[in-house]
């Protein structure tokens, strides 16, 4: 079959490989329909998470159909066509018992801190990802969800990770009534936060980033108010200036290790890996949000350290919450709102690509060319 | 009061979602039907092991699923195994991590090399999407890695013409002070003709 294999930072290619088998009595094959290319992949092909092995397939947002199925697998049969959340994920364990999916501790054996993710280094587990024709998906009845017939493929496939990362981002800012949220970065995760923003909601909605193509983008899809932090001066002083002196009430990081803005956090987080990526956004979020306020993280970090003020985080009595999405806990809500016309995540797909085109298209994402906000790739074909 | 440019009443589905318990305070977690808080729940069948797979020293035990995905091998992997016997909170587990990356990458390239293939690096990279996108950009870094190409020439050049001026001043100085010390120390055959 053919598979994105790692070669190295900034470098990926199609290969043959060797097609996936059932390893565990609880695996099934899948047969990738679509899968996408999200914005924590340029963490891995930027070199920044560690344990990224040479010869690895990325890929975390993938549905396809069922191809075979392990003897234990009950509720997922051969020619089901499936959604699969990015969490590995056994639902027995003491966190999955708890709903915290992207938090099992039957899937990882190389960290505790993170579940395995498919197609995500060494460090959330050592799985092949979705990138690819084939893959093995283990612990099937758990995770994989069969995509109701009304539904567009498109939809399916963001519900892996992104709609549901966006909106758990702001359930986590535990958004009350006209509160103003911030939302950093204007990706597909950013995006979909500032949308479910308004579903818990939030009485306004700011997003910030410095690409004017997806801020403009954002301004509809959100909707939202936006402003480019590259016309800015001081970040924390233009925010309360925006919201009567006070700060927001809840500010989303929504960007990560990836984050432009800071020649400081670029150079020791993005360049010489001194931190574990560069953490500016979460430093605006900390700054810019009132003393009580919400500060929720899902962009990713690696596993090290960051420079953050944490200082400020105690003298403004902030909350901090983060984690990677449950997304099997938050699936049917995430369905009745699409079905319900409140979300349309396939409105965030700019491309489609073969899956031989891969190394294009990992280039196109990374340096944001051609107004790209979110790639699909199509193993398969259209 | 902050204003918001947006009404919310034509968001479709605005606050459908809002819950006046999820203050910050609210836990995410639910602990109400928890009978145990220790690792004894009913575990999966184990998977049996086909590949090398690292264990994080933090895991008491192997999770029962596990990857298989390109299992440490040569230095990298001494070097990842090194790694693996120091935690998660270690800092050094993680740059070894980071060294055993970079040196995977040198691996990958001797492998390709090793099957008689030699990697493609541009477009592995996406030089057509740069090519087709943004064709100013992609000259300009061409531009850049041809001027440094040149510098880095010219220099070595520069010092190889220095070091045959130095030979040359060498040969013709050999009766100087210091200078018959300095060839006297150096082996017959690694001596300048």
């Amino acid at each position: 079959m053919l598979a994105m294999n790692y070669r190295g930072p900034y470098r990926v290619r199609v290969d043959e490989k060797p097609m996936p088998v059932i390893l565990h009595p609880e695996d099934a094959i899948v047969r990738v329909t679509r899968s996408c290319i999200c914005g924590s992949d340029l963490h891995l092909y930027h070199g920044m998470v560690p344990d990224t092995r040479i010869g690895s397939t990325f890929g975390h947002e993938f549905c396809g159909i069922v191809e075979q199925v392990g003897p234990a697998v009950r509720d997922l049969k051969p020619g089901d066509h499936v959604l699969v959340p990015f969490n590995i994920a056994c639902g027995k364990c003491h966190f999955c018992q708890q709903g915290l999916f992207g938090n099992c501790h039957e899937s990882n054996a190389q960290a505790t801190a993170v579940g395995g993710i498919f197609g995500y280094s060494h460090t959330a587990g050592g799985y092949d990802g979705g990138q690819a024709q084939y893959v093995r998906v283990p612990y099937a009845d758990v995770g994989p969800m069969v995509i109701p017939d009304w539904m567009d493929p498109d939809d399916a496939v963001l519900l892996t990770d992104v709609v549901p990362t966006g909106y758990q981002a702001a359930e986590m800012g535990g958004i009350q009534r006209g509160d103003t949220v911030v939302v950093f970065g204007a990706g597909p995760v950013g995006l979909m936060a500032a949308r479910s923003a308004w579903l818990f909601g939030a009485g306004r909605v700011i997003v910030i980033d410095h690409l004017d193509y997806r801020l403009e983008f954002a301004r509809t899809f959100g909707p939202a108010e936006v402003y480019n932090f590259g016309e800015i001066d001081d970040m924390a002083v233009f925010l309360k200036k925006q919201t009567d002196g006070l700060g927001a009430d809840v500010c989303i990081d929504a960007v990560g290790g990836d984050a432009a803005g800071s020649a400081l956090h670029t150079l020791f987080g993005a360049k010489l890996k001194l931190e574990a990526g560069s953490a500016i956004a979460l430093h605006w979020a900390i700054n810019s949000v009132k003393k009580g306020g919400v500060v929720s993280i899902v962009g990713v970090y690696g596993p090290t350290g960051n420079m953050v003020p944490m200082g400020n985080v105690v003298n403004k009595g902030i909350t901090i919450r983060a984690n990677q999405a449950s997304v099997r806990r938050l699936l049917p809500r995430l369905i009745e709102h699409i079905r319900a016309g409140h979300i349309d995540p396939k409105a965030m797909i700019t491309h489609r690509v073969p899956l031989a085109d891969i190394a294009d298209a990992y280039h196109l994402f990374s340096a944001k060319l051609d107004g790209c906000i979110k790639p699909v790739l199509l193993p398969h074909g259209a | 009061m902050s204003r918001s440019l947006v009404d919310t009443a034509s968001i479709p589905g605005w606050g459908s979602d809002a819950d006046p318990g999820n203050d910050p305070t609210y836990p995410m977690r639910r602990i109400d039907d928890q009978s145990s808080r220790g690792m004894d729940w009913d575990r999966p069948a184990p998977q049996t092991p086909t590949v090398e797979v690292l264990r994080s020293i933090e895991h008491r035990r192997l999770p029962a699923v596990t990857g298989t995905a390109t299992p440490p091998s040569g230095i990298s992997g001494a070097l990842r195994r090194l790694a693996f016997r120091r935690s998660e909170s270690d800092w050094w587990h993680w740059l070894l991590l980071m060294g055993a990356d970079r040196i995977n990458v040198v691996e990958g390239v001797v492998e390709d090399l090793g099957r008689g293939r030699v990697p493609n690096i541009p477009a592995e990279m996406g030089i057509r999407a740069e090519w087709r996108h943004n064709r100013k950009g992609l000259a300009t870094k061409l531009g850049i890695a041809a001027a440094g190409a040149l510098a880095g020439y010219l220099l070595v050049r520069g010092s190889r013409d220095g070091d045959r001026s130095a030979d040359a001043a060498g040969h013709a100085g050999h009766d100087r002070p210091g200078s018959a010390a300095i060839g006297a120390d150096i082996h017959p055959a690694m001596r300048p003709s």
